[in-house]
């Protein structure tokens, strides 16, 4: 839980989501409200770096890494709707010349959205309706990067952050999918660069989905969303798309 | 070539993509199946994980101890830098036995170092002996697999082939059937060659013996009867002790096929009376991979394959893809460490998924090395077009103003575009998927004006 009375949260919204599900961040910042927090949304941040540094360039973002980590060291949590971004802030980014104290402090303060919920607002069980079949992607970064989920690679016992927050919002249906933790192809650059292979990848994740009848596809990353969504709108597919975030903003009050 | 386009070219069959995606999935489950009726699994990982870390940190200590035990135990070693020594040992180990025909054991190492045409060209006929790797021979193919060489191929291929080189029937598909004929090819290549030659999946430094894990028992086949024995084995194969075999046997069964247990686990110690066993200790580029501190772990690789069954890209691209002797993921983080030009898609070829890793019996961090020879290809490559547009982009995000400038400018031009111009032939993405439906503006947009 959180110890400061008021701690000030500020909201990471990654660069995609600020020009193209500009609801998906209206979503995270009012169920952050809803729940008790006081958030603020700096507005002069960009973008963490990642395309640049998982395409080989890692070397050419230590500007944006600089800004990235002075836009947001005064707060006391950094919370963003990506587990992909947040990865590559405290995994991939490289060292800010000057910044090291910082960016040291960032990492320990940055969250991806579902696990701040669970984890630091110690969020057992949310309240509200939500009758629909939901099927989850479990995007990778999120999943084996930050182990929002356990892993069906892994020894491990069962634990979901994302279902933990879902399942008990009335009416909804968590659909079990046949492979649960599959990338869906978008892999950033990987999405133009092997085209052909990322289609695919999405066509199969999407398949498993429809096939066991999901009514929303929900995920905490909208851009392997934005991938499987453009495929099912390309075969004209009435499944719909949502950030879990806004899910739990409809479904809460 | 490059694997975007070698994949395209494997998806061109969709139905047989599915299956091989399909065939290998199964081979990932059944792995999950039965490593999860260990308990220990975890641990044993990172025990695993752990003798490797001691053997690549001394390594060349267990080398000098292996090679002076088998010495003791009368069995003749030879160092090689590279392949190419490694092929003329063979070879003259083959001329003073007088020999021009072997059978040959799967032998990833001897794959790599190009042993088959080199022993060809020189007269020798090789034969595999593996099913699979004796399938892809009689078609002049490499392995796509490092353990189910032959897993692009359908039964009705293996059917036809079997047909024109065993005259087997026509259209009989019977995998049974196809196996005898097989058995009975085989055995007469047994029979006859007076040289086997195996790889080594583990050599024990402790007591200078050698481990071999088949499940067709085709390396003790060729192994005994043949008057002269010689193992490739990979400098890297080293364990110290015997007992680590506890270790590495149990992850290994499990990890490749899904098994309790390899069929044929063969322990080789020292030859006998009037034979001989040799073993060529191989270097070919390992000591350089030693020394990047990076890459170093891919060392620890043990031969299993998982990475491969369990990768997304691997199942639906098949093993050619790669163009690379050892394919997917631990492929792509080895090859391009011998030819960083040939290879610098490979580390590509990955979405970063990270499955690789999770399923690594030795807990070699694979995507995050992936991730790594990513940022060696770029700076070898030089300013490339890509490059360019990547450090503009550092240029976009270090100052806020021109962000918004150019997001604006980006969702103003995707709203007002003709359709046509958006989804033309250069706009990679939207040749099988929609754009998302452009909003009328940013979340800066609406913050500013609803929360400021």
């Amino acid at each position: 839980m959180i110890n400061k009375p008021t701690p000030h949260i500020a909201l990471f919204i990654p660069c995609y989501v600020d020009q193209f599900y500009p609801n998906v961040a209206i979503a995270t910042l009012e169920v952050l409200e809803k729940l008790g927090c006081k958030v603020s949304y700096p507005t002069n941040q960009t973008c963490c770096g990642q395309p640049m540094a998982n395409a080989g360039f890692e070397r050419d973002t230590v500007g944006t890494t600089a800004h990235f980590i002075e836009t947001f060291a005064a707060y006391d949590y950094v919370i963003c709707p990506s587990g992909s971004c947040v990865l590559h802030v405290k995994k991939h980014s490289p060292k800010a010349p000057g910044l090291e104290k910082e960016q040291a402090a960032l990492h320990d303060k940055i969250f991806e959205f579902t696990e701040f919920l669970t984890d630091i607002l110690g969020i057992e069980k949310l309240a509200g309706r939500y009758p629909h079949r939901i099927g989850y992607h479990a995007s990778c970064h999120g999943q084996r990067g930050l182990r929002l989920a356990s892993c069906s690679e892994l020894h491990e016992p069962p634990y979901n952050k994302a279902k933990k927050l879902l399942e008990n919002l009335e009416g909804l249906q968590w659909v079990e999918l046949a492979r649960t933790d599959e990338c869906c192809g978008f892999g950033g650059t990987f999405a133009v660069s092997e085209e052909a292979l990322s289609v695919q990848m999405g066509k199969d994740r999407l398949e498993d989905h429809i096939t066991h009848q999901v009514e929303i596809l929900t995920g905490g990353d909208m851009s392997c969303i934005m991938h499987l969504q453009g495929i099912a709108s390309r075969q004209k597919q009435s499944i719909q798309f949502k950030h879990l975030a806004e899910i739990l903003n409809e479904a809460i009050i | 070539m490059s694997h975007p386009h070698e994949a395209a070219e494997f998806l061109k069959d969709p139905a047989k993509s599915k299956w091989h995606d399909e065939t290998l999935w199964f081979i990932r489950d059944k792995r999950d199946k039965m490593s999860h009726t260990v308990p220990e699994w975890e641990e044993l990982r990172e025990l695993a994980s752990t003798i490797k870390d001691n053997v690549l940190g001394n390594l060349a200590d267990y080398l000098e101890e292996f090679e002076q035990n088998a010495i003791k135990n009368g069995v003749q070693i030879h160092w090689a830098k590279d392949a190419e020594e490694h092929n003329e040992i063979v070879l003259s180990i083959l001329r003073k036995k007088d020999c021009t025909a072997i059978v040959k054991s799967k032998s990833i190492l001897t794959e790599e170092c190009h042993l088959n045409p080199f022993l060809e060209k020189h007269g020798v006929e090789v034969v595999d002996t593996d099913l699979g790797e004796r399938i892809v021979q009689f078609l002049n193919q490499p392995p796509s697999h490092i353990v189910l060489p032959a897993i692009h191929l359908k039964k009705r291929e293996i059917s036809e082939l079997f047909h024109e080189k065993l005259n087997t029937e026509k259209g009989n598909e019977d995998p049974y059937y196809l196996t005898q004929a097989a058995r009975h090819h085989l055995r007469e290549k047994f029979l006859a060659a007076k040289v086997a030659i195996t790889g080594v999946n583990f050599g024990v430094a402790e007591t200078g013996e050698f481990v071999v894990c088949t499940n067709e028992g085709n390396a003790d086949m060729g192994a005994h009867l043949a008057d002269t024995h010689i193992a490739s084995m990979g400098i890297e194969k080293i364990i110290p002790e015997r007992k680590h075999l506890a270790v590495f046997l149990r992850l290994l069964a499990r990890s490749a096929t899904g098994q309790n247990i390899t069929n044929y686990n063969s322990h080789f110690r020292s030859p006998e009376k009037g034979k001989e066993i040799h073993i060529i200790l191989v270097d070919n580029g390992r000591t350089a991979q030693l020394g990047r501190e990076n890459f170093r772990n891919s060392l620890k690789c043990i031969r299993c394959g998982a990475c491969m069954n369990t990768c997304p890209i691997y199942r639906r691209s098949g093993g050619f893809s790669y163009k690379s002797t050892v394919p997917g993921p631990i492929g792509s983080i080895l090859s391009p460490g011998l030819d960083l030009k040939k290879h610098s898609s490979l580390p590509f070829a990955s979405t970063l998924c990270g499955s690789c890793t999770d399923v690594c019996p030795v807990k070699i961090n694979i995507h995050e090395q992936l991730y790594l020879w990513r940022q060696e290809v770029t700076k070898a490559q030089g300013t490339s077009l890509k490059g360019l547009s990547m450090k503009m982009g550092n240029g976009i995000f270090k100052s806020p103003l021109s962000y918004n400038y150019s997001g604006k400018i980006m969702r103003l031009a995707l709203k007002n575009l003709p359709t046509s111009m958006i989804y033309n032939p250069l706009n990679v993405w939207g040749k099988q998927r929609d754009l998302p439906p452009v909003p009328k503006e940013s979340f800066k947009e609406w913050y500013q004006k609803n929360r400021k």
